[in-house]
């Protein structure tokens, strides 16, 4: 399966906004957001529940004061902070690895499992869509989207359907992680400010270090038309290509707020530039046979830490 | 007062927010920025601070002596993250997969294990405008973000207001940065993503028992409903700052609000103000 993932590094560039326009231009494909801490693109979607259940992807430990002696060495080994001066244990703290199991002589504590989530699948307008939840104060993004892109594989086994969109989370460290694994391409939507140039160098390492296919889009690119400039220079350097620029528009949040895609909406520039820079993106891959694409860049095996 | 300055979605402005309300109360008392948003650090864009120190945050990784090995499998079953595994006479780790919580060194009955340090990233310290200023970063490549967090929040110092800028979302990050502090103010926007994260943020507040003041960045490009949301939930709206091109293009540029246009001072000062009292 190809799959297509949206990243920007910095939070509020747009990824979402642009998933949704490829979403809505795209013909045969299954959708995922992978943003499971903020999962947003479900809100232009329409969605109807296919299937939905709970996720328990960690665990963590419960102490029985009745077998208890207050010995300490629970304490002593715990590299987390996560038992207080009267041995209790703090859930928000404890990493779920058991090493106060193993060290308490009185087998006082055990490691329990916690649901952390809620995974769904849903049918849309725009296709079939797979996503979760983070149940608040829980832990385990990364292996949440894990569980978010198996169910998405699924779907796509079920439909007959070899395409992908998978909008990512902001950040660099285990949600983005996990949502890498079987990547082909990643569009990067960065923003013309200093914070969005010195992320998007940071996003642009994790992805290469991975070996992806990156693309960049330029978001709300008028706001500074001088950064936006400085941004375009980066990418030449880095050999980055850049699918297009997007005007600051508020036809975006207005069409957000009808629950659609500026695409979607009655023509507006923010939208025109969108749909070009979709027809830009398809015209560079589809260029690819199969062959040159596994040639060229497999896609990502990440078996790498990413359930922190 | 420890202050954490959390939004549910990206890029609503927290660090604009942090650095400001940092700048405004840095001439009134002592105050600390602490950048917790270790994935995307950006507050020092803002503030050019002057780094004294720096230290490494590293997870210990198992190291096994083959030859005092058995084989018995005691590690293997212990690792609650499968970072270790036999193939017949060969132990592997998975170093990516660790955590580094020592448990394995810990059942090994052949004393077989040691451990060697692996640098998830760094700890920055230093001064910004006269005032201390403390961020981590996190290694490209690397995923638990976590510890550096938690080693940042060694760097709070006993000041009269320490900011601590949060990274984006609900997960772990964000609750390590929320975590023992006395207040959580929430920045949003208005619009449906705006309140949907906003939602996710309060209720991760809520669970932490925290204090809870709001802020509308961006008002007028949206609706009404985050202002309908925080007056059924009781959530005061501690501040709102309008879409303004001279505020975006400022913040662009990595300028301050307050060095751009001084009058917005006092409205941070009355910000932190009304957190007080939220907070009392």
């Amino acid at each position: 399966m190809r799959q297509l993932l949206f990243l920007s590094g910095k939070g509020g560039t747009g990824k979402t906004s642009l998933a949704a326009a490829f979403a809505a231009l795209t013909d045969e494909k299954v959708l995922a957001d992978c943003d499971v801490d903020a999962a947003n693109l479900h809100l232009l979607l329409d969605p109807t529940v296919l299937a939905e259940g709970e996720y328990s992807g960690s665990k963590e430990a419960v102490r029985d004061p009745a077998r208890c002696t207050a010995c300490g060495r629970c304490r002593e080994v715990c590299r987390f902070h996560a038992i207080d001066e009267a041995f209790g244990i703090d859930p928000v703290m404890c990493e779920g690895c058991g090493a106060c199991v193993s060290a308490c002589p009185a087998d006082a504590i055990e490691l329990v499992p916690r649901v952390s989530g809620r995974w769904f699948t849903a049918g849309t307008r725009h296709g079939p869509l797979a996503g979760a939840e983070l149940l608040p104060g829980e832990e385990v993004s990364g292996k949440l989207v894990m569980r978010v892109k198996e169910a998405m594989g699924d779907l796509a086994t079920a439909n007959g359907i070899d395409t992908a969109l998978v909008d990512g989370s902001p950040g660099i460290g285990c949600p983005v992680i996990a949502s890498i694994s079987g990547v082909d391409d990643a569009i990067l939507v960065t923003e013309p400010t200093r914070s969005g140039l010195h992320d998007l160098e940071r996003i642009l390492g994790v992805v290469r270090h991975f070996g992806i296919r990156a693309h960049l889009v330029i978001n709300k690119a008028d706001l500074s038309p001088e950064l936006s400039e400085q941004i375009e220079r980066f990418a030449a350097d880095e050999e980055l290509p850049v699918l297009g620029q997007i005007p600051y528009d508020r036809a975006v949040p207005a069409a957000l707020i009808e629950g659609r895609s500026a695409v979607e909406c009655e023509e507006n520039p923010a939208g025109e530039a969108m749909r070009a820079i979709y027809e830009r993106f398809a015209r560079t891959t589809a260029r690819q046979t199969p062959a040159d694409r596994d040639r060229e860049a497999p896609s990502a095996d990440v078996k790498k830490g990413m359930d922190t | 007062m420890r202050v954490a300055v959390a939004s549910g979605k990206g890029g609503t402005g927290k660090t604009t927010i942090a650095v400001n309300l940092a700048l405004a109360l840095s001439t009134e008392a002592r105050v600390q920025l602490l950048d917790c948003d270790v994935e995307e650090p950006n507050a020092h864009i803002f503030l050019d601070p002057q780094i004294e120190s720096t230290r490494s945050v590293d997870k210990l990784l198992p190291r096994i002596d083959e030859a005092r090995c058995t084989r018995c499998g005691a590690c293997v079953e212990a690792c609650e993250f499968h970072a270790l595994a036999r193939f017949g006479e060969t132990m592997l780790v998975y170093d990516a997969l660790c955590h580094g919580c020592g448990r394995c060194g810990l059942v090994c009955p052949a004393d077989a294990i040691s451990e060697v340090p692996h640098q998830l990233g760094v700890i920055e310290t230093g001064t910004a405008r006269g005032f201390p200023f403390a961020h981590g970063r996190l290694n490209v490549g690397e995923a638990m973000a976590t510890p550096i967090i938690h080693a940042l929040k060694d760097e709070i110092l006993d000041a009269r207001w320490t900011i601590l800028d949060a990274p984006p979302g609900t997960g772990c990050p964000t609750i390590g940065t929320l975590h023992d502090v006395d207040a959580a103010l929430l920045v949003t926007e208005p619009t449906p993503f705006g309140l949907h994260d906003l939602r996710a943020a309060v209720s991760v507040a809520r669970t932490l028992e925290l204090p809870i003041g709001v802020v509308i960045n961006r008002d007028g490009i949206g609706d009404g409903a985050v202002d309908a949301f925080c007056r059924s939930e009781g959530l005061p709206v501690l501040l709102r700052i309008p879409f303004d091109r001279a505020i975006a293009a400022a913040y662009a540029h990595g300028a301050t609000v307050i060095e751009t246009m001084p009058t917005w001072r006092g409205r941070f000062l009355e910000l932190a103000e009304r957190l007080e009292e939220v907070a009392r």
